[in-house]
């Protein structure tokens, strides 16, 4: 048997204690904090104690608890009672007393959180009368207990006041040889501070635990960690590149079409996944894809790299043909008039694409079947007849996405003909038990059709040489590999390229004149085509791989399509195609802990964000802010309003605010003369650090990560501000006079460094406050240069700056109330929250593969029409108002009143309301 | 959830007459009433009680070693899995299922009430799962599935469907 300990551990003192009390036989070894005994734990764990047949205790209280009956003293049911109140009461609260006297220095505040147990124990104790816990013998509970608060009791400045009963019997028992023992192997006489390193190694306790099924949307740098010692050579060289201020060279012309790639820069083409024309966007789709692209393409345009950014929408596909059917347009009219939406939206939210083009053009068409030919060329493609399922009534080939039925691994019974929701496995229409048509219910009858097959397998070994480079040496998530990866390992098929349809991309073949490319060959080629339309010389982009590198950006659903039969095309068509060098793919991101469904009126889509009256730079700050990095998470309005209120009003704006606002006040509204002392110097050093990580994470594409050192930096600041309260100093001598003005001027140049690292994230607000300090623009491209970044002086002494005024405003409770009903849907969701299925069931961005079915929405709630009501009302709410100061006919008011109200009906039926359309609630800007 | 749990385990134990339970604190914790002694508090003391009240000693351990093992995992339960965040829930499945790898049973060789009391307290952090987590931890899936389906075992809790295929089966397009 042996008992494994670690000094400075207070648990074990307990079973030191023990050891001796009982007298078991057995061997001690002291090891280090980190020592991993307990081999299944993760976290290392001492005390443990290697039992004769080879298994292991962790628990203190067990392992007492064994010794003691070793020496034929079995714990009776007062004592289990004991032990358990120790662990599950004593316990938590000790560890926080601990950690506060020991790594916060708050031995004062100890005694609060100590207080209830020690009551407790008091009360017990007085009451039984007896000199031990259990009766009049020592038992393992007074063991247990005496040592688990020896470290606390026996430091008498913590002034615990513990009861009379309770420090009779600590006394009594602590004064044990085998207690004063076990406390000199362990705290080696140094009392609370023997225990530092062990408590420095463990996580901060929470103060009450709480169970939360929230996901993760805490970011990991949340906190500072404490404060960041800097050297002096940091300070130093902090100093240095402060004093270079700006580079007094031209500034850089701006963008000129076409961007093409150049020599001797980094030329970056960007793409982020085509949106499906059809499906109106929600807030998943645009931080999945156009959003987070964007923030790396400003970002990469201020590091100065050559960078195009290209997307569009995509148009081809069964559901346009759907759609078009039933709005009775043509496929043709149906993506005219959606693609506008779509380029609305974007708009809306400020993304800066170079081009935004779409997939219905002649070079689509071009590029597409010259692809198609090499394959066929080099022998990439097979012919084989293909079982389909074609619904006689509707009298076509049913689309995957329109059939439904049970699936055939898992039983559920509305698995789509792609893919399964539940279990998540792709499988063919034709596999489903018991399918049905989508739109009329009928069971489809299974048709032959002959098809063109991309022969996976024979391109796999070039697909993993070149995988296994590009994963490498590229900034691919996590997510990506590991996706691509179990799709290689269950071994390629061949995947089939063409389908029965019309409206798509015509198969060039004459043995297949009536068919159309499957969207999933054809989309991705979108991102050639809509560079070519952007611009003859598009081959300079993706047919060179030396100097161009890809990156492209989407959702995790879309990753085997970008990782394996994309690349699988392009390779087969040995044309030199560029490859994807870094694929960044974002987990999904969840509406309120539920999904976003058109269909069902949850969620906020398109344009609605526009109608909350909410900035486009708090969308997208917040949308950023909760980016589903690495992990699922959610969209909240509470937290949307909170980190609003947190970080963008208190923390940014109130930094950046006060900095202005001081130089205007005391200064004149001139850059006070700036005489830096150790406190700025470290104050600089700090930003710069916090500058470094920037870059460093945002060049990997960490862009949730980096949003955290703006943050950071702006909170240094007010502390700066506060800590040196330049309005108190304004008003005393000239020493502190000039104090107030140093701490002013860094602030206002700290201020420039942010508007500068917040230009890929907000833009707009980045500019107000370049425009706000009237700061040359020069200082957008100098301070991202270089591996870290430079924070250099961009205001110098007796620079006027412009009008300051706050940026951000305050996001009502109210205010968020109404807008959460307002989006909640009608029907509650119940599906489990945590449901870790693929592709989002009603709206989808990708590539047609999985269009939403433009199946009549449930209920009648449909926020798109929602949205075209509201403008009827408008209208029409106008008109009503006219005609009745025109006073016209009584008749003809009536009419129109009556016109208006039941626009209002329909109004509130479509967003999902009772009789009482949504009152607009207060429109802040 | 603990008076829940108590009486569930009642039942298990073939206990004809329920208990008189009540909670304190605001942590309720359960209180049993007893009519011959002081009134016993906590969930696992009480359990013990009830185990040694139905003449059941072996769910307790069979020998010192076991017991000690039962002991720890009883508390394991009620400091660690009881009232888990998500990110800690992470952590418990991982140690877990490296502990539970070459064990059936969390003591021993026998069902004992440290599987009653874990299976009760970890089924909500099961029910969360995926069906990849629950693959990824497969032999705390496989311990738990076994002891919900233990006869008698099941009573206040759903049964959760653990499936039994490979998520990737050869015929993956």
């Amino acid at each position: 048997m042996k008992l494994f300990v670690s000094e400075g551990n207070p648990h074990c003192l307990k079973v030191l204690c023990a050891l001796e009390v009982t007298g078991a036989q057995c061997d001690v070894q002291f090891v280090n904090h980190e020592e991993r005994i307990v081999p299944f734990l993760n976290r290392p764990t001492l005390p443990a104690l290697l039992l004769p047949s080879g298994l292991y205790l962790f628990s203190s209280n067990a392992i007492c608890r064994y010794m003691f009956e070793l020496n034929g003293q079995e714990s009776s049911e007062l004592c289990n009672q004991w032990l358990e109140w120790e662990a599950t009461d004593l316990q938590p609260a000790l560890l926080q007393a601990l950690h506060m006297a020991v790594v916060q220095g708050k031995g004062s505040e100890v005694s609060k959180v100590l207080q209830g147990p020690l009551n407790v124990l008091d009360q017990s104790l007085s009451k039984g009368n007896t000199p031990y816990l259990t009766g009049e013998a020592v038992s393992v509970a007074d063991i247990v207990l005496c040592t688990a608060l020896y470290p606390v009791l026996s430091e008498s400045s913590l002034a615990l006041g513990e009861g009379r009963s309770v420090k009779a019997w600590f006394d009594r028992v602590a004064a044990m040889h085998s207690c004063q023992s076990a406390a000199r192997k362990v705290l080696q006489g140094k009392g609370l501070q023997g225990m530092k390193s062990y408590m420095q190694r463990q996580p901060a306790p929470h103060s009450s635990q709480c169970r939360e099924t929230q996901p993760c949307n805490s970011s990991p740098a949340e906190c500072d960690e404490g404060e960041r010692m800097v050297s002096e050579e940091e300070m130093e060289a902090a100093v240095q590149t402060w004093n270079k201020g700006l580079n007094p060279g031209p500034l850089a012309a701006g963008r000129k079409h076409p961007i093409l790639p150049q020599d001797g820069k980094r030329n970056i083409l960007l793409t982020s996944a085509l949106p499906y024309v059809n499906n109106v966007p929600h807030l998943g789709n645009i931080i999945g894809c156009v959003l987070s692209a964007d923030v790396f393409s400003r970002y990469g345009r201020l590091r100065g790299w050559n960078l195009l950014f290209v997307c569009g929408t995509d148009e081809y596909g069964t559901a346009t043909e759907n759609k078009a059917r039933e709005e009775g347009l043509t496929p043709q009219q149906i993506c005219d008039k959606y693609h506008a939406i779509h380029s609305s939206i974007y708009k809306w939210f400020q993304v800066d694409f170079d081009f935004f083009g779409r997939t219905t053009t002649e070079k689509q068409t071009e590029i597409a079947q010259d692809i198609f030919w090499r394959l066929h060329k080099n022998e990439f493609l097979v012919e084989d007849t293909v079982e389909q399922l074609r619904c006689e009534k509707c009298q076509r080939f049913l689309a995957d996405r329109f059939v439904e039925g049970t699936c055939p691994h898992c039983s559920y019974p509305e698995a789509r003909g792609d893919q399964c929701d539940k279990c998540g496995r792709l499988i063919n229409a034709v596999e489903l038990r018991e399918p049905q048509c989508k739109v009329c219910r009928k069971t489809p009858v299974i048709r032959s059709s002959k098809h063109l097959f991309l022969d996976l397998p024979k391109l796999e070994s070039q697909l993993e040489q070149w995988l296994e480079k590009s994963t490498s040496t590229g900034d691919w998530t996590a997510n990506a590999k590991q996706i691509t990866r179990s799709w290689l390992r269950d071994g390629l098929k061949p995947r089939c390229i063409t389908r029965d349809l019309q409206w798509g991309t015509p198969v060039p073949h004459p043995d297949f004149k009536e068919k159309v490319f499957y969207v999933w060959f054809d989309a991705p080629i979108g991102y050639l085509s809509i560079t070519a339309n952007y611009t003859d010389k598009w081959e300079k982009w993706w047919k060179n791989p030396q100097q161009v590198e890809l990156y492209n950006f989407m959702a995790k659903d879309n990753v085997p399509f970008h990782s394996v039969v994309f690349p699988c095309s392009l390779l087969g068509a040995q044309d030199n195609y560029t490859l994807v060098s870094h694929l960044v793919a974002t987990e999904y991101l969840n509406y309120e802990d539920t999904k976003f469904s058109k269909s069902r009126g949850v969620g906020v889509f398109g344009d609605m964000a526009k109608d909350t009256g909410i900035p486009s730079d708090v969308w997208r700050f917040y949308l950023l802010y909760v980016r589903p990095e690495g992990q699922d998470s959610a969209f909240s309005w509470a937290d949307m309003a909170l980190k609003n209120n947190s970080e963008l009003l208190n923390n940014l704006g109130n930094f950046i605010n006060r900095a202005g606002m001081f130089v205007t006040k005391f200064f004149d509204g001139c850059v006070p003369v700036m005489e830096l002392q150790q406190e700025d110097k470290k104050l600089l050093a700090l930003v710069g650090w916090e500058l470094q990580q920037y870059i460093q994470l945002m060049d990997k594409v960490k862009i949730r990560d980096a949003l955290k050192h703006i943050l950071n930096i702006s909170r240094h600041g007010n502390q700066y501000i506060q800590v040196n309260e330049p309005w108190k100093k304004i008003k005393g001598d000239e020493t502190e006079r000039q104090r107030a003005g140093t701490v002013t001027g860094v602030s206002v140049n700290i201020a420039c460094l942010l508007s500068v690292m917040l230009f890929p994230y907000m833009p707009t607000v980045s500019q107000t406050i370049r425009d706000q300090l009237n700061a040359p623009q020069s200082c957008v491209i100098t301070m991202l240069q270089g591996t870290s970044g430079a924070f250099v002086s961009a205001l110098k002494a007796g620079h006027r700056i412009g009008t300051v005024s706050p940026l951000f405003q305050k996001l009502e409770v109210d205010q968020i109330e109404a807008l959460k009903k307002r989006f909640g849907g009608q029907q509650p969701e119940d599906e489990p929250p945590k449901e870790k299925t693929t592709a989002q069931r009603a709206a989808s961005t990708q590539p047609a593969a999985v269009p939403a079915p433009a199946a009549a929405p449930v209920n009648g709630v449909d926020p798109e029409k929602a949205g075209q009501l509201t403008q009827a009302v408008a209208e029409q709410g106008e008109k009503v108002r006219a005609l009745k100061a025109q006073k016209a006919e009584k008749a003809v008011i009536t009419a129109e009143v009556a016109k208006l109200l039941d626009l209002k009906k329909q109004l509130a039926l479509a967003e999902g309301k009772g009789t009482e359309p949504a009152p607009q609630k207060g429109k802040k800007k | 959830m603990a008076l829940r749990e108590l009486s569930s385990l009642e039942k298990y134990l073939g206990l004809k007459k329920p208990n008189k339970y009540s909670t304190q604190g605001d942590k309720k914790v359960p209180v049993l009433q007893s009519s011959n002694g002081p009134p016993l508090s906590g969930l696992v003391t009480i359990a013990c009680h009830l185990v040694k009240e139905a003449k059941r000693p072996e769910l307790l351990g069979e020998s010192a070693e076991s017991r000690a093992v039962v002991q720890q995992w009883l508390e394991y339960t009620v400091t660690k899995v009881n009232g888990s965040t998500r990110e800690d829930a992470k952590a418990i499945l991982k140690d877990l299922n490296l502990y539970l790898q070459d064990k059936v049973y969390l003591a021993g060789n026998q069902i004992s009430l440290a599987d009653i009391l874990l299976y009760y307290q970890i089924h909500p952090l099961i029910l969360d799962l995926s069906v990849q987590e629950k693959e990824q931890h497969v032999n705390v899936t496989r311990w738990f599935d076994h002891i919900q389906h233990y006869p008698s075992i099941q009573h206040h809790l759903p049964v959760i469907a653990v499936l039994r295929n490979r998520i990737y089966t050869s015929r993956h397009h």
